[in-house]
């Protein structure tokens, strides 16, 4: 139907010379669930603090930044201005949910070439508890970044745009309700291992079914938390990493791909940019989705990761929802998924692309509590951002992946 | 004065007329308006009335109290010019919206303002 997106971008050729050479040293969250009386502000600079101090570092030390939010277009200078730090190399991309993973390549290419040495990438939101709360947001977006082709016919965004992939999926590969409601069971399920879960109750497919309509095929259930949080970590060069008091984390891959903003302006609403994203990750990295020992996908829609888990590899085009059934994807599973237990269950301020970071980090250092994995070697952490617009992979792992 | 293509597109909804892009270079048609052709990067998209036929590529019923207007139905629709855009059938109950569907468009005004809405072809024939 529409424009078919094309790279000629050799991933593996440009970017593999960075694969490994920068690690995260430090990851920490605050303030997730809900944190009355808490700002934005507030919990990225308490967030950021709790990072720095696990890499073993101090704020002085911080001499790169990358950061960004969905209310102030301007977002890393009062950051900085909070901070008190004085970064030599400054990112402040904005491009949705997957943001805080795409900010990974670039700060790598400014560590390698030595424009900084400790890159601090932090994220706040008080989305749950703010007083300029989601309903003047969102009338704020309508005006500050306008979709005036969709909004005279009212989607709820970005509900609606996520009921049309779901809805396409269903139609064109026979997925089933049964099916999209396993993916919010299991990431209930490892919630339930999570002490920092916002949701624990248990939780079943009939629930879900049964939860309230939102936009069909989707039920309240198959939708995010909306929830407070802080999240931070700190990368460096991996030798500078490896005299620092925490095991690092290497990136071993990133990449990022965006082929539309609009979800009426996307080519195939059942293929994502994820599948050129990943694509790139893995070739950077020198691995596939078969080597992963696990995946923390971006969950804003129980659809969502069914379309990163083909999009990404782990099965093929249309047997996503094959994939997840019977406990595909739930602890004990065939792989595990969302082991915080996603932005389903766990945490969703507005943006979640950090906190699929930070549970990759915290899986791969083994300090994950009873919801660790037996196997922690690699991760791939994928990102999505708008209405399955911007989408932005990394592949992490340890000292035995590199 | 050269109009921003949105405008031109909303002027001539607003007097009735539903137009969408055709780029002289590539042959193409082109939906969302915008200044260059998406496939090949011409300039000079020129506007076309468009059919207005069209198939339901994906859909669905939006949840609203009753006091607030009950349901609604949101779907994409792939015009027979080759190009995608959001709309809402109407006519039929939201959740009778199916994928596959043949639908026309009609220029509906809202608040003054002309918006592209779409009813189901009937079977066999003529809208």
């Amino acid at each position: 139907m529409s424009r078919v997106p094309s790279s000629h971008l050799d991933a593996a050729a440009v970017n593999r010379p960075l694969r490994g050479r920068v690690a995260i040293a430090g990851a920490a969250t605050y303030g997730c669930g809900e944190s009355p009386g808490m700002d934005d502000m507030t919990l990225l600079v308490r967030a950021a603090q709790a990072a720095v101090a696990d890499a073993g570092l101090t704020m002085q030390d911080i001499d790169g930044l990358a950061t960004c939010s969905v209310n102030a277009s301007m977002w890393t200078m009062p950051v900085i201005e909070h901070l008190g730090i004085n970064p030599t190399y400054v990112d402040g991309t904005m491009i949705g949910g997957s943001s805080f993973i795409a900010h990974l390549l670039p700060a790598m290419r400014a560590l390698e070439a030595g424009q900084c040495k400790a890159v601090l990438v932090c994220y706040g939101s008080a989305q749950r508890s703010a007083s300029f709360g989601r309903k003047e947001s969102v009338a704020a977006r309508r005006f500050m970044d306008p979709q005036p082709y969709e909004t005279p016919y009212e989607p709820v965004l970005p509900v609606t745009a996520y009921a049309l992939a779901a809805a396409r999926h269903m139609h064109e590969f026979g997925t089933t309700r049964t099916q999209l409601a396993e993916v919010a069971v299991a990431a209930r399920a490892w919630a339930q291992m999570n002490p920092e879960a916002f949701m624990r109750d248990p939780l079943t497919i009939e629930d879900v079914l049964s939860a309230r309509p939102i936009a069909s095929p989707l039920t309240v259930r198959d939708c995010c938390l909306v929830t407070d949080g802080g999240g931070a970590i700190v990368l460096t060069r991996a030798d500078r990493a490896r005299d620092l008091p925490k095991p690092p984390v290497y990136v071993l891959g990133n990449a990022t791909a965006i082929w539309n903003r609009q979800i009426s302006c996307m080519p195939d609403l059942t293929t994502t940019a994820a599948a050129q994203s990943g694509a790139q990750a893995f070739a950077m990295a020198g691995l596939r989705a078969a080597d992963m020992d696990m995946a923390q996908v971006y969950d804003a829609f129980t659809i969502n990761t069914l379309l990163f888990l083909e999009d990404l590899g782990f099965c093929a085009k249309g047997e996503g929802g094959a994939f997840v059934q019977g406990g595909g994807i739930a602890p004990g599973g065939r792989l595990a998924v969302n082991t915080n237990g996603g932005g389903l269950s766990c945490v969703h301020p507005g943006m979640y692309g950090i906190f699929a970071l930070i549970e990759a980090v915290r899986q791969l250092r083994g300090e994950a509590g009873t919801r660790q994995l037996g196997h922690h070697r690699t991760a791939v952490v994928h990102g999505n951002g708008g209405t399955l617009s911007s989408q932005s992979t990394a592949v992490l792992g340890t000292a035995e992946a590199l | 004065m050269h109009l921003s293509a949105h405008s031109h597109y909303q002027a001539e909804l607003d007097a009735g007329r539903f137009c969408i892009q055709h780029c002289p270079q590539c042959q193409r048609h082109v939906f969302t308006p915008r200044e260059l052709c998406p496939h090949c990067g011409a300039s000079g998209l020129r506007w076309v009335r468009a059919g207005g036929l069209g198939t339901v590529y994906s859909t669905s019923t939006i949840a609203r109290k009753v006091d607030a207007g009950g349901n609604y139905n949101v779907a994409l629709i792939d015009l027979d010019e080759g190009v995608r855009m959001m709309s809402r059938v109407e006519g039929v109950a939201p959740e009778a919206v199916a994928m596959g569907q043949r639908v026309q468009a009609h220029v509906a005004h809202k608040d003054g303002r002309g918006l592209v809405l779409f009813t189901p072809v009937r079977e066999g024939g003529a809208p």
